[in-house]
């Protein structure tokens, strides 16, 4: 198990956002969790990363209790994640976003009168990783300036870049135009699998990218996990699905979408 | 890996060394105009440059916290009373002349006072980072103030003229002094605290804290450690201060806690903004032309510091970005034109 949470709970003031929530993610999987607005999924990533502390339980990662490491510490550790929101230094250029991530790993940030622009090992690397996203016409683009698609790739390049044994996305397609969404997602995995970064987590909305790129399906409602289990399992659960989606009449149409792929597919 | 040659292509273009002409035209400028000014310059105008290269070492630090890391100190002249009280104690109460020790004990007090204050200031940011840095520059003028037996209180402490690198100059007369040696010693510092800076802003270490300075959140999260990184910008931002204000107190000759008064704090980020902070340079154009603008409007007219300041107002209005912002503008809009005329 390399990352596992127990008996999670949180509360803003008098609302309960996790309510004894216990997960559990293997090594290679592609986990996602879903639920409705407000049902708790940015709540755990943040206790996952240290972001929020838990009122109650434990998190450990590689069999190691987390619990109160800082975030940079939990990078340290093989931890990257990206935010709901994006995250990205406007003033700097893809390549020095994608360079400060690469000199972190490198643990280099200490040297402070050695030339950036001379470390070939950094610019490699940094490259490599704009290359694998699509980013290498942007490169000396300042990130502000992006395009929103380019500037949701590069926050989330700059989490790949640090080469992590789990990553944890945080709505990794939100923002984002629906035509984009799969194109971001396979590019995504398409580098997690070039980089060997095995275990992905992620909250995520669109059930179609949900259902086609995950080994493992996890619903939250009401800050309680309500069902986990492979997506083949979860796509014929109305309760589920319905709670996720929000309406019942949206079962039908989900059902229709997916079987809509599956022509695709073959 | 790497063997893709469009990726090669990639790397090689990055990794180019680019002229940046503006800056090379600029670094020139200061050793070149630097050296002959004393040749060309008036002996009263040479004296002035004095305080422009003792004001552009602080200011370089003042900047690496504003610019870079984004923070702003509102009580660096703390550290230019280092740096003076230094000189002045090393020279006025122990007879110890060398300038090169005066720098040495400024770099190592400079470096430690900044340690302990800002361990405690890096925990906050904004306006609350600004205030508790006046705060501290305030109780060190405070404690000048009121240990008069140690400090000489209001009155302050005289400056000995220093010895450079072992020469007393004894012969020569205090202004001859000044417009020489001390001159050329300033320069020297002046250029090396440049280039170092450069060099500084330009590392791995630099382009972490302006990653800080644009989302500390996400830095975090990419591993940097923000307060330790805070913390050394802040050390190193302090002992450029320090070397400034040692740097400044011997051709002044005197030292009192005015020195470290917010006001002085104030001037300061004056000269950055009206310089641009934005720019490498800009503090120093803001140092050079808030120097000589003060001069000349203050022997014109009794009421100088109305007209003075009007006049600072009115060039921070007209250049939000700075006066150094309004350079590069022009720079580039010449650029495009010239390309433009040599395009067919």
């Amino acid at each position: 198990m390399i990352l596992e949470a127990q008996g999670i709970k949180k509360y803003y003031g008098g609302f309960c956002a996790l309510d004894g929530v216990s997960i559990q993610v293997r090594e290679g999987e592609f986990v996602s969790i879903i639920g409705p607005n407000g049902a708790g999924k940015t709540t755990l990533i943040n206790v996952l990363t240290g972001f929020l502390k838990p009122d109650a339980g434990w998190v450990k990662f590689e069999g190691r209790d987390i619990a109160g490491k800082s975030p940079e510490e939990l990078t340290h550790l093989g931890i990257a994640r990206s935010f709901q929101l994006v995250h990205i230094f406007p003033k700097l250029t893809v390549l020095q976003t994608l360079q400060v991530a690469v000199l972190s790993r490198l643990r280099r940030g200490n040297k402070w009168l050695s030339s950036l622009h001379s470390d070939k090992e950094v610019l490699e690397e940094a490259l490599q990783v704009a290359e694998l996203f699509g980013l290498s016409p942007f490169l000396s683009n300042k990130s502000a300036a992006l395009p929103q698609g380019a500037k949701k790739l590069l926050d989330v390049a700059s989490a790949f870049a640090l080469r992590p044994k789990i990553i944890l996305l945080d709505e990794p397609t939100s923002g984002v135009s629906t035509a984009d969404k799969n194109r971001i997602m396979r590019t995504m995995v398409e580098a997690a699998r070039q980089m060997g970064i095995k275990t992905i987590l992620q909250v995520e909305h669109d059930m179609d990218i949900v259902f086609s790129f995950s080994d493992r399906i996890v619903a939250v409602h009401q800050g309680k996990i309500i069902a986990d289990g492979a997506p083949k399992d979860l796509e014929r659960n109305e309760d589920v699905i319905c709670t996720v989606v929000g309406k019942k009449e949206c079962f039908q149409t989900f059902q229709t979408i997916l079987e809509a792929r599956r022509a695709k597919e073959q | 890996m790497m063997s893709d040659p469009s990726q090669t292509e990639l790397i090689g273009r990055a990794s180019l060394p680019r002229r940046n002409w503006p800056v090379v035209i600029l670094m020139g400028g200061f050793l070149v105009g630097g050296g002959i000014w004393p040749f060309i310059g008036k002996e009263y105008h040479v004296y002035l440059t004095l305080s422009f290269f003792a004001y552009s070492v602080a200011l370089l630090g003042l900047n690496l916290l504003f610019n870079y890391t984004g923070l702003l100190s509102f009580g660096h002249a703390l550290f230019l009373g280092i740096g003076g009280y230094t000189a002045a104690f090393l020279t006025y109460k122990y007879s110890i002349m060398s300038m090169e020790l005066i720098l040495a004990v400024t770099l190592a007090l400079s470096g430690v006072v900044a340690l302990a204050i800002g361990f405690i200031c890096v925990r906050y940011i904004k306006i609350y980072f600004a205030m508790l840095t006046l705060a501290f520059g305030m109780l060190l003028h405070s404690f000048l103030m009121k240990t008069y037996d140690l400090t000489g209180g209001d009155e302050g402490m005289h400056v000995f003229q220093p010895k450079l690198l072992g020469f007393e100059f004894a012969t020569m007369d205090k202004m001859a002094f000044f417009c020489g040696p001390y001159y050329y010693y300033s320069l020297t510092v002046f250029l090396i605290a440049l280039v170092l800076m450069w060099r500084i802003v330009h590392s791995h270490f630099g382009i972490c804290l302006q990653a800080i300075r644009d989302n500390p959140d996400k830095a975090e999260y990419l591993g940097i450690s923000i307060r330790s990184y805070r913390l050394r910008a802040f050390v190193i931002s302090g002992c450029f201060a320090g070397v400034g204000g040692a740097l400044m107190a011997p051709p002044t000759g005197h030292v009192d806690p005015a020195f470290v008064f917010w006001t002085h704090s104030g001037d300061m980020v004056f000269m950055v903004l009206l310089g641009g902070f934005s720019n490498f340079f800009g503090p120093m154009m803001g140092s050079l032309v808030f120097i000589f603008l003060r001069d000349i409007v203050a022997s014109a007219t009794e009421y100088w510091r109305f007209i003075f300041g009007a006049i600072l107002a009115v060039i921070v209005i007209m250049a939000p970005e700075g006066l150094m912002g309004m350079v590069v503008n022009g720079w580039h809009r010449l650029r495009s034109l010239l390309m433009r005329g040599g395009s067919p």
